[in-house]
Formats: structure tokens, sequence, C-alpha cells
């Protein structure tokens, strides 16, 4: 672009070489500035969390050490986020498949907004809900879960009296990340060429074996995708977690008891308005791990998209 | 499209697929209400031996629907077509379980929520409030005002990044900055505040708690939605458009400012529109980087501030001695959260409807 044809007069082309510079000058500049925050959020992170990793394992908060801390944290919180995983990701492809398979067409496009209108709520409106309506609903069944599966170590027990138990979590944030893994898989659904279609049905498939020899293997990757896209939020997620998770530290596969480990991110809601000095950069530190296990988590989530993208030659 | 192919989506529940699936038997059309219907009778019975409510009787009538339409189905038309409606079933079930959360949540915020949502909670705050009244002014104001700077902040970045990305980005540079805004969008929105915390620590000492700061770390969430968003929409635009300009001898500034953008400016405001609705209700960023306060602090480059999640958050978690007039307040709050969510949905979807360009596609 920069190179003028002979015939162009040079005044103009000068005045056009300006103002287009000034315009690429910005735009690049802004697209940088992208670049800049995002080594910012790891370069503050890290100073931040320097204290804490130099500091005396005594004088942090509970006494064993930084990795004493965050390692319960990390296992609540990828606890929570599989939890939540495998609720959400059979239900996530189930409603995708109704809305592109089964749903008539003018229908599909309504129940497609009304799953994204799950996907608008906010998380603390989450956490009300979870504590309020679910919480409570879900006690007798964690009673029966208790008498009846009790043998298993999950619902070994006590039951939590308030229902606010790392299975309820795992519900709350199932249905936080339904819409993200949903509307993921729905795209690819639609992208299905309907050759495929066509051939399984020709072939006297019925609409469930068309969707398992032509849909599901086309769609797997972006499945996958989706699915780990939403792990990737369920990880992060924070206010409601910290609303309805009753917590007492340690490591526990107890899903239905009232002791729970906390998550990383609830755990820094809770502590960080009170906290100040040392405790607030092991609280840093405990986030820079909850950085680094999102940023590989969507990493390999966006490369599975992508990777389907390229081989289908279609827009992600 | 040849002449066998078939709907994606039949709306008869029992089509038929092939000759050889003709040979058995069919149910007729009416065949799966009559089961359900009978399950449903069923249900009711069962629920009087035990216990009746609402919740049990369609959990009784779905499984026992689902199991007595796929055991007639294989006695009838055979394993294949057995399994076939035995999936419809379970895909039903499944999409109607998933609304079970989003009614009961709307039902349950705003049952709850109904009962405060008077003139007192939109024009006083919480100053010498210990029990009944008080209201929302100052959270309410302090939501305007940080997302207000946050859209100052990311909608022109986010937007120009969208430009270079579709009209001027090549090579590495331009891949890189693609990764790095899908990188953006995973960051966990408490990871968002504590940078802004520490970027403001530094510059301000420990312990700041600023609206700007809250503004900054709703910004690192908002602009890679922006980005998207936006990149998106622009590619739509006709490269016969731009060349077309190109033609008539318009710089290429010229040709993205007069053509690109006017031709794209419907999707572009739905996409700024939900972004926006993406970071209102955010709270974990801004517990960490604003804080909360009773008094109204409209300056947000000085002091706490209150805003409504982190209003709503506290008022729910810290109640206070009488507890149940706080209570109220949380839930308050979070209704007029979900209204101005939907309302910027619904502003986002008219906004594509009244400024898409006209020509259409």
């Amino acid at each position: 672009m920069t190179t003028t044809s002979p015939t162009d007069s040079p005044r103009q082309g000068a005045v056009r070489r300006l103002g287009d510079r000034v315009f690429s000058g910005t735009s690049r500049g802004a697209g940088i500035l992208i670049l800049l925050i995002l080594a910012g959020v790891a370069v503050f992170l890290v100073v931040q969390a320097v204290p804490a990793v130099t500091a005396d394992p005594q004088a942090i908060d509970g006494g064993r050490g930084l990795l004493g801390y965050v390692a319960p944290l990390l296992f609540g919180t990828v606890l929570a986020a599989v939890l939540a995983l495998l609720i959400a990701t059979p239900l996530a492809v189930a409603v995708a498949l109704f809305v592109t398979h089964y749903a008539s067409r003018r229908l599909a496009q309504g129940l497609g907004y009304v799953v994204d209108l799950l996907a608008a709520i906010p998380s603390i409106v989450y956490g009300f809900w979870g504590i309020a309506w679910l919480a409570p609903r879900l006690t007798p069944f964690y009673g029966w879960l208790e008498q009846y599966l009790g043998f298993l170590p999950f619902f070994a027990g006590p039951a939590s009296a308030t229902g606010r138990t790392m299975l309820t979590v795992g519900l709350v944030l199932a249905v936080m990340i339904l819409p993200i893994i949903s509307a993921i898989a729905r795209e690819v659904f639609l992208q299905v060429p309907a050759l495929h279609r066509e051939a399984a049905l020709a072939l006297g498939a019925t609409r469930w074996e068309m969707i398992r020899i032509a849909v599901l293997p086309y769609g797997r990757s972006g499945i996958i995708g989706g699915a780990m896209l939403g792990l990737g939020r369920a990880l992060g997620e924070t206010l409601a977690v910290a609303i309805v998770l009753s917590v007492s530290g340690g490591i526990s596969f107890n899903l239905i008891s009232s002791s729970n480990p906390s998550t990383i991110a609830a755990n820094i809601a809770l502590q960080f308005p009170e906290s100040s000095g040392l405790k607030i950069n092991t609280l840093v530190a405990s986030g820079l791990a909850l950085f680094i296990v999102t940023l590989a988590v969507n990493v390999l989530a966006r490369a599975v998209v992508n990777r389907r993208a390229e081989f289908s030659g279609a827009r992600s | 499209m040849t002449p066998t192919s078939a709907p994606p989506a039949p709306t008869s529940a029992a089509s038929p697929a092939a000759t050889a699936l003709q040979a058995r038997g069919r149910l007729p059309r009416w065949a799966p209400a009559a089961v359900f219907a009978g399950a449903a009778v069923l249900a009711v019975l069962l629920g009087l031996l035990t216990t009746l409510n609402p919740v049990t009787f369609v959990l009784y009538t779905v499984v026992l629907g689902t199991f007595a339409l796929w055991g007639t189905a294989r006695r009838v038309e055979g394993a294949r077509k057995a399994t076939d409606r035995l999936v419809t079933c379970l895909v039903l079930g499944a999409f109607g379980l998933t609304l079970v959360p989003l009614v009961s949540l709307l039902y349950e915020v705003v049952r709850r929520g109904i009962a405060r949502l008077d003139a007192t909670f939109f024009n006083s705050s919480l100053v010498g409030i210990l029990g009944e009244g008080g209201g929302a002014y100052h959270a309410i104001f302090g939501t305007l005002i940080i997302t207000g700077l946050t859209i100052v902040i990311s909608v022109p970045i986010g937007l120009l990044t969208a430009i270079y990305l579709v009209e001027y980005g090549t090579g590495r540079l331009k891949k890189a900055i693609t990764f790095l805004v899908d990188v953006m969008t995973g960051i966990p929105s408490i990871v968002a505040g504590l940078f802004a915390y520490a970027l403001f620590a530094m510059f301000f000492g420990p312990g700041v708690r600023m609206g700007l700061a809250g503004a900054v770390a709703l910004s690192v969430l908002m602009i890679p939605v922006v980005v998207r968003s936006a990149e998106e929409v622009l590619k739509l635009v006709p490269t016969e458009l731009r060349e077309a300009s190109y033609a008539l001898g318009v710089p290429k500034w010229r040709t993205i400012v007069k053509i690109v953008i006017p031709t794209a400016i419907a999707g572009l405001g739905t996409g700024v529109t939900l972004a926006i609705a993406r970071i209102i209700g955010e709270t974990a960023p801004l517990l960490v980087t604003v804080g909360i306060t009773n008094a109204t602090n409209l300056n947000p480059f000085d002091g706490r501030m209150a805003t409504l999640p982190v209003f709503a958050y506290y008022q729910l978690t810290q109640p206070g001695v009488p507890p149940e007039f706080a209570i109220d307040r949380a839930w308050t709050a979070a209704l007029v959260l979900i209204i101005l969510v939907m309302a910027l949905n619904v502003v986002a979807r008219l906004i594509s409807r009244f400024f898409a360009p006209k020509t259409g596609r």
C-alpha cells in the first residue's frame, strides 16, 4: 500500500499516506495495547505474588507454606469445575441437538434465545438462586443419597442440613456453563454438511442413528472445545461459589457434607476485603495459580476448536 | 437439493425412514401422547400412595412415560425405532430440565425482589439505615459511573483492535493478537480484579480502593468481547464495497470510516451493547478493587464506591442485626440487575433490527 503508482500525483499520495498512517497506527497501537494488558496481568500478578513465595512458610495463613495453602483450594476448584462439567456436558449436547435437529425451525430460534438468556444472567444472581431456591430443595435428596449410597466416598455424609454442599455448587456451575457449551455445540451441529445427514437418512437410518453416525462424529471436536471453554468458566467462577458453598477447608471427596474445600476464586472474594500485607500477596499468588490453570485450559480448548475450523474449512 | 432430501427437522415424530423398518408395525401418531397420558395417571396413583407434589408428579410421568413408550415401540416397531424414540424422549427431557433453573430463578428473584421495588430503593442510600428502608441510590449511580468509564476505555480500544485485525493486520502480529484476545476472553473475572488492584497498588500504595480501578478491571473483561463481536461483524462487510471505494480514489482510512463502519454499525452496536450486558453484573472484580460503602460517592477517582452487584452481595451475606430488611434489599438489587441485563439484551436486538443495512444479504 505504501508504494504508489507513478501516474499518481505525488502530493495526493503524500496526503493519503498521512491519514492512512495515523489511522493504521492508532488501530495497530490498540492491538499492541492488548498485548501489553495481557503481559501486564501476568507481570503485576507475579510481582504481587513474589513476597508470598519467598516468605517464611510459617508466616503464610495456615502455617503450612504457600503450597499447603493453595493445594486444598486448587483441589476444591478442580472438583467443583469437573463436577459441573460432568453434569452440564450431556445436557448441553442434548439441548443443542434439540434446538438443531428436533425442534421445528421457527421454534428453534426462540428456544436458542431462551438458552442464551441463561448465559446473560449475572453470576451473583445464580448465587442467590443457589442458596435460596436450589439448596433447600436438595437437602431431602442428600439425605436419601447418604442413606442408600453412603457406601460411596462421595456420599459418605453426614448430609448437610442447609444444602450448601459441593454437589450444589456443581449444579449451580453446571447451569452457568451449560449455555456456553450448548452454544458452541449448536454452531457445530448446524455446520454438519446436509449431504452427510441426507445420506444417512437415505440409507434408512432413524433420526438418532443419523445423529450418531453423521452429526456427533462431525461435531465431536466442537463439543470437546465447548466443554473445555465451559470448564475454564467454571474454574474461575467466584461469587456463585462464595455465596453457596459452606467452607471448612481440607481435601475431601465428600460431595454432600457441610465441610468442603473452598475454591481459589471464592476464597479470594471472601478473604480479600479484610486482608492486608502478606495475606494479600498469598491471595494474589493463589490467583496466579488460577490464572495459569484457566489459561492452559482455554488455550487447549481454542486449539481444539480452531483445528476443527481449519479441517472443515468453516469459519469459527 | 436432491429429491431424496429430508428436512433437517422432520415435524412428524414418526417419519418413515426406510422400507426395511416398514416391514414391522408402526405406532400411530397419537401413541406417544397416549402413553404419556397413561403415565400421568399412573404417576398420580403412585403419588397418592407416597407423597403427591408437582415435582414427583412430573418426574414419575416423564420416567414412566419414557420407559412405557420405549417398551411399546420395541414390541411393535423393533429395537432401532425404539431407541430412536427413547433418545427423542431423553433430548426433550433434557431441554425441559434446562428450563427449570431459568424459570425458577426468574420466578424466585421477582417474587422476593418485588417487595422493595419502590421509590425509596431508588432515591435513598444506606447512610444511617439500621433496619427498614434505605435503598441503593448510591449503588445504582456507582454502577452507572463505573460502567460508563469502562465503556469509555474499552469501546475505542476494542473497535480499533477489531479494525486493525480485519483491515490492516497481517502476519505474526495479527496472529498473536487474535490468539491473545481469545486467551483474554477466558481470564477469570477475579483475576482481572486482582490485576487492577495490583496495578493501582503500585501507584497509590496497598489497600487502594477506587472506582477507576474497577473500571480498569472490567475493561480487561470487556475489551475481548468487543473485539470478537466487532471482528465478526466487520468481516461480513462485502469486499466489493471496499474495492468500489478504492476504485473511486478514496483513501483506505476514509473507506473504513465512511463505508465499512456505517455498513457494519448495526452489528457493532449490538456487540457493544451485549458486552455491556456482560460486564454490568460482574461482582468479583469490583469486590476487590472498589469495595463497598454506605454513603454516596460519585467520584470514581477517590475512595470506595458502592455498586449494585457488590451491594447485593453484602446485603445478603452481611445483613446486620434485623436481617430481613437487608435481605429484601439484596433481592431487589438482584432484580434490578436482571432487569438491566434483560433491557440491554432487548436494546441489542432492537439495534440490530433498526440499524441493519437497507440492502440485506
